[in-house]
């Protein structure tokens, strides 16, 4: 008998162990549902390479039909955080710049955006709030050897005219701007806002607004916060902006209803 | 010895499966410790609004002085998806906020692991600091004063898991000026077809290449902010399957294949496009260049030349009379709208006082100063009777046209439409994945939409591939595998079948050597 009972508490740990042990994959809660992008998998065929006798000029781009494919190259100037298998990027080459909106891409990849570096995109032209961007898109690295940081354009004279949405995306410096106040809603004059009225905070990495007056027009600005967060040097440089002072900044030249730049940089220069 | 080594084997054996549980149930304590000091946080969401996060500072601010030992410190989203996520995150690290704004959808999927969202059918029965319980410090509501539709939204398996603190819906925001100069009247109940009949109506140029109806280069007729929405509802209108409560997917039909189809047929024209192709409806409706725009009521205040809160320049908008109707409809006698807007959950923690008094500030949320002065901040309701029926609320939705601010015509209209319909809102199934299947349902909408712009063609083909890859992107068909809820879990492992027999047989084995022990010595004293 007690050889049986023995034997059966054997039988008995080993089970338990190995029932506990399981790997089916019910017993490890699925905590996140968020889409990944399909990345090619066994036995799946891999996505098709871009075409790069496709590749356009930025002056056969600009041209495109919003909505119809379109491959050009360019050099990454910046990019935003890296999300949800996609990545938004600013590049620019020596004819114009792109704004490449939520490219597929692995975290792996998203590491090697760097500045300067040279890629391949394919995706499909679009205008959304009057930003012209490619949205849907892929890259490929073009791996030749060739980097190219782009120098900031100096846009300051072009505010208020027609000729600044040309060099839309383009990384642009301003020169001379005067901070202007921002009406939180309390109706106080503040030099920023968190989010476009006030409703954000630092803690939540909200993007910081500002204003900015050129000639007596007024311009607003934006810190977006997935491209130079809370941590960030031109972040906390515009939390610590007065009404009436007098700076330089520098950004890419995007546009929401109008020129919003997103800045990279402030100098406080008076 | 060997019964040393029994008793250790059998230990081993009945703790080694009881090691993965990190937070035990929460029980409500007897007592709430006002001695004890609780630093709380709290997720909340604002639709990039300042008021409503002045309400938050304020509620808290109120609660605090309530109860000096509770502090709140509130975190700021805008957006619930990142709350979804964040959450998700801090649930493996074990960082959950204890108070969370959020959807029931969400809730579905944070309940994948074990006692992490805390339900609330005990402590809303509490008699002491349940709802409207005797030791509350304020004028808490009582479970049959929260509206019990919104209730009913919060169950999930029939198990309470949230509270619903705010209720919107959608609403058809129209350029009646537009509209009308068509040569239509608009009814009380818009239909699809009144839609894309005027939509096509307006499409009309003149020799430079202008809308008639705009005298603008630019014109998209109607444009729709949640496609996820649009999809859900033209289906339930329809009475046509989308899911089934125990996480069966049934979107993928014949029907819906009918109304992308038809859909692409509008988009072929023109007539149609979507916030993520386009961008806000709002902005195409106040500069004069959409005539038919579908957003949240909860997005009112941006709706209309007058409208409190506008995103385009002065010199691109234009004047014209706005008008609200409940979302398009198929049948105009059988009204279907989705029922939407945030609730409540909170998060389950060692410390039963801690949750408790997570639940004191949730249910301070639902009071009445909060529930009447966020609800005016949007196009949203009240979700208690209590708020509703007070003089405060009642005056507010009287003194609708006022002014452009707190009495803005169309956000009170937009209200009213809920408050009118409530009858005839619906939600969707609640189930781990019921999240992905709405983002799936905006998905095929969008693809069609993006499809045909890029000159793709959209057959019968096209619907079958892109029923494929919806349900691929969306983990579809693995959706419900993980809540641990309603599933059939198939046949038992061969283990767990031999490792029950063996605890059997263990047991039946004790039992005899026991009762044998009993008999010996039974003898021996003989």
């Amino acid at each position: 008998m007690k050889k049986l009972f023995v034997a059966l508490m054997s039988l008995l740990m080993v089970l338990t162990v190995s029932a506990c042990s399981s790997n089916q994959p019910e017993e490890t809660p699925e905590v996140t549902e968020t889409p990944e992008v399909t990345e090619p998998v066994e036995g799946e065929e891999p996505a098709e390479l871009i075409n790069p006798e496709n590749v356009m000029t930025h002056e056969e781009y600009m041209a495109a039909e919003v909505d119809s494919l379109v491959t050009v190259e360019a050099y990454v100037q910046a990019t935003q955080s890296w999300w949800d298998n996609t990545i938004t990027v600013y590049a620019q080459d020596e004819d114009g710049a792109y704004f490449f909106y939520n490219l597929a891409c692995s975290e792996e990849d998203a590491e090697k955006l760097v500045p300067g570096t040279k890629i391949l995109v394919e995706g499909y032209k679009a205008e959304w709030s009057g930003e012209v961007e490619v949205m849907d898109g892929r890259f490929e690295f073009v791996d030749d050897g060739e980097t190219y940081i782009a120098e900031a354009f100096d846009a300051t004279e072009l505010l208020g005219t027609e000729e600044l949405e040309s060099h839309q995306n383009e990384k642009v410096t301003f020169t001379g701007l005067t901070v202007a106040p921002s009406t939180d809603a309390d109706g106080k004059e503040v030099a920023y806002l968190y989010n476009y009225d006030g409703s954000g905070s630092r803690e939540s990495n909200s993007d910081l607004y500002f204003n900015v007056s050129y000639n007596g027009e007024t311009y607003s600005f934006v810190i977006e916060s997935y491209l130079c967060d809370n941590e960030s040097d031109v972040y906390k440089t515009v939390e610590a902006l007065n009404v009436g002072d007098v700076i330089n900044c520098e950004g890419f030249l995007y546009w929401y209803e109008g020129v919003n730049p997103h800045i990279t940089s402030v100098t406080v220069v008076e | 010895m060997k019964k040393l080594f029994f008793v250790l084997l059998l230990l081993i054996s009945l703790t080694a499966c009881h090691g993965q549980k990190e937070t035990i149930a929460f029980a409500v304590p007897e007592s709430f410790d006002e001695n004890k000091t609780y630093e709380l946080t709290f997720w909340a969401k604002n639709d990039t609004n300042k008021t409503q996060v002045d309400i938050y500072e304020k509620t808290i601010a109120d609660f605090e002085e309530l109860y000096p030992n509770i502090k709140i410190n509130m975190r700021l989203y805008t957006d619930y998806g990142k709350i979804y996520n964040d959450v998700i995150t801090n649930i493996q690290t074990g960082t959950t906020p204890n108070i969370c704004i959020t959807y029931p959808d969400h809730i579905a999927t944070y309940l994948t692991g074990e006692d992490v969202v805390v339900p609330l059918e005990e402590l809303v029965q509490d008699d002491d600091y349940g709802l409207g319980g005797e030791l509350l410090k304020f004028d808490s509501v009582n479970e049959d004063e929260i509206i019990a539709a919104f209730l009913d939204e919060c169950k999930i398996n029939g198990t309470l898991y949230a509270l619903p603190f705010m209720r919107s819906s959608e609403a058809l925001y129209m350029n009646a000026t537009y509209i009308e100069s068509l040569g239509y009247e608009i009814p009380e109940v818009v239909s699809w077809d009144f839609i894309f009949e005027v939509c096509e109506k307006a499409m009309a140029k003149d020799a430079d290449g202008n809308y008639l109806v705009n005298a603008q280069n630019i014109l998209i007729p109607f444009i729709y902010k949640s496609t996820d929405n649009m999809m859900i509802q033209m289906l339930y209108q329809l009475d046509a399957p989308y899911a089934e409560s125990n996480g069966n997917i049934e979107i993928f039909n014949d029907t819906t294949r009918e109304l992308l189809l038809k859909l692409a047929e509008y988009v072929e024209k023109d007539l149609f496009s979507t916030f993520k192709i386009s961008s806000y409806p709002a902005n195409f409706l106040n500069a004069g260049q959409c005539l038919f725009a579908v957003d949240s009521t909860a997005g009112a205040t941006w709706m209309g030349s007058d409208a409190p809160l506008i995103d385009i320049s002065e010199d691109k908008l234009v004047e014209f009379e706005t008008a609200v109707r409940p979302v398009p409809q198929f049948n105009e006698a059988n009204i279907k709208m989705i029922s939407q807007g945030p609730s409540l959950c909170i998060f389950n923690k060692e410390d039963p006082g801690e949750v408790l008094a997570s639940w004191l500030f949730m249910q301070y949320l639902l009071t009445n100063d909060v529930q009447i002065a966020y609800a005016q901040t949007e196009g949203y309701v009240p979700v208690t009777l209590k708020a509703q029926e007070s003089i405060e609320y009642q005056t507010y939705l009287e003194a609708e046209g006022e002014d452009d601010d707190l009495h803005y015509d169309i956000k009170i209209e937009a209200s009213k439409l809920i408050l009118e319909n409530v009858d005839k809102t619906f939600v969707t199934p609640v189930f781990n994945g019921s999240a992905s299947l709405r983002d799936a349902a905006g998905q095929l909408i969008e693809n069609v939409t993006k499809s045909v712009r890029r000159k793709e063609t959209v057959d019968e083909a096209y619907i079958d591939d892109l029923f494929a890859d919806v349900s691929a992107l969306y983990h579809l068909d693995q959706s419900g595998e993980s809540t641990g809820l309603n599933r059939d879990l198939g046949p038992m492992p061969t283990e767990s079948i031999l490792l029950l027999t063996c605890l059997g047989l263990i047991w039946l084995l004790l039992i005899i050597i026991s009762i044998k022990n009993s008999l010996n010595k039974a003898k021996d004293s003989r």
